[in-house]
């Protein structure tokens, strides 16, 4: 299956997602007024993905901002790698990145650390 | 004779940085964020609390973005489907984002409910409440998640001031301001 490549703009982050290596990443900001709309080719990638997976994936959020509306897409993708994790077809795991002085996206990492079943890991930039 | 000294003086009086009113449309925002981060300057604590700031003034004008249509029933004057928005700094820098807009009435006791709900809650409260909503939200149709306010009250850290002024049989007027420091 192809890699699902997204540019990043002023309110929306870049994605690049490779089925091959498993590595996914999403990376920049993420306040689109609908992003529902904006997620949903990330869903549909993933489902395709589940279906035949690398045996480990690893999906890296770097966010300067995201939106309350973006904060629930972001559980959805979660639930999907939980799922696929559960599964046993692929060891997913998440890395959450902050910077320093970053309070809230700290904050931000450790509800989804809690909410999230997947190896989770806060990592300082 | 309308002065704009006096409109002046009273903007510096209420430490108003920037203001709006109108129709908060995608390219508004787009630009509004762009001038409150081409402000994004000064030492580590400063650039802390502009980017909070940044981050609650995205979710305000999202707010009034997507409610924006809510008032705009055939019988409405095109003036109610504008709102009023306002960053304010005073001189010890505590920030304040205002927003005002119609609301239907018949809107009010939930909207109401829900600000007393999350100014009611202690900090871990909030969290606890954040994180269950978040877990079960389903979105609105408005695209929302129905997280926005819990999100201004904990990321402000302050409690969410509001008013609502009546204005006629079906809308009224609701204020909301938010301090961040």
């Amino acid at each position: 299956m192809n890699s699902l490549v997204l540019e990043g703009t002023a309110k929306t982050p870049s994605i690049s997602f490779s089925s091959d290596s498993g590595i996914l990443s999403i990376h920049g900001r993420s306040i689109p007024e609908n992003s529902a709309e904006f997620y949903q080719p990330v869903y549909d990638w993933l489902d395709q993905y589940a279906l035949k997976p690398a045996p480990a994936t690893s999906i890296t959020i770097q966010l300067e901002y995201f939106n309350t509306s973006s904060s629930k897409c972001l559980l959805d993708i979660f639930r999907k790698l939980e799922a696929l994790h559960k599964s046993e077809r692929s060891e997913v795991s998440v890395m959450w990145m902050y910077e320093e002085e970053d309070e809230d996206m700290l904050e931000a990492g450790d509800d989804y650390r809690t909410i999230v079943l997947l190896p989770f890991e806060l990592k300082k930039i | 004779m309308f002065s704009v000294y006096e409109l002046y003086k009273k903007s510096k009086e209420a430490d108003i940085v920037l203001s709006f009113r109108g129709n908060v449309t995608e390219d508004f925002m787009a630009s509004v964020f762009l001038i409150m981060e081409s402000k994004m300057e000064g030492d580590a604590q400063q650039q802390r609390l502009r980017k909070k700031v940044n981050n609650i003034l995205v979710e305000c004008l999202q707010n009034l973005y997507h409610h924006m249509d809510e008032s705009d029933g055939e019988d409405q004057p095109e003036d109610k489907r504008s709102a009023i928005f306002l960053v304010c700094r005073d001189p010890i820098n505590r920030y304040s984002i205002v927003t005002g807009n119609h609301i239907l009435n018949s809107n009010v006791e939930k909207l109401k409910g829900k600000i007393d709900k999350v100014n009611a809650m202690t900090v871990e409260e909030l969290k606890a409440y954040y994180r269950e909503a978040l877990g079960n939200s389903e979105f609105s149709a408005k695209g929302g998640a129905g997280l926005g306010m819990i999100e201004m009250a904990r990321k402000s850290g302050n409690r969410l001031e509001y008013h609502f002024d009546p204005v006629n049989d079906t809308m009224s007027f609701f204020s909301l301001i938010i301090k961040i420091d």
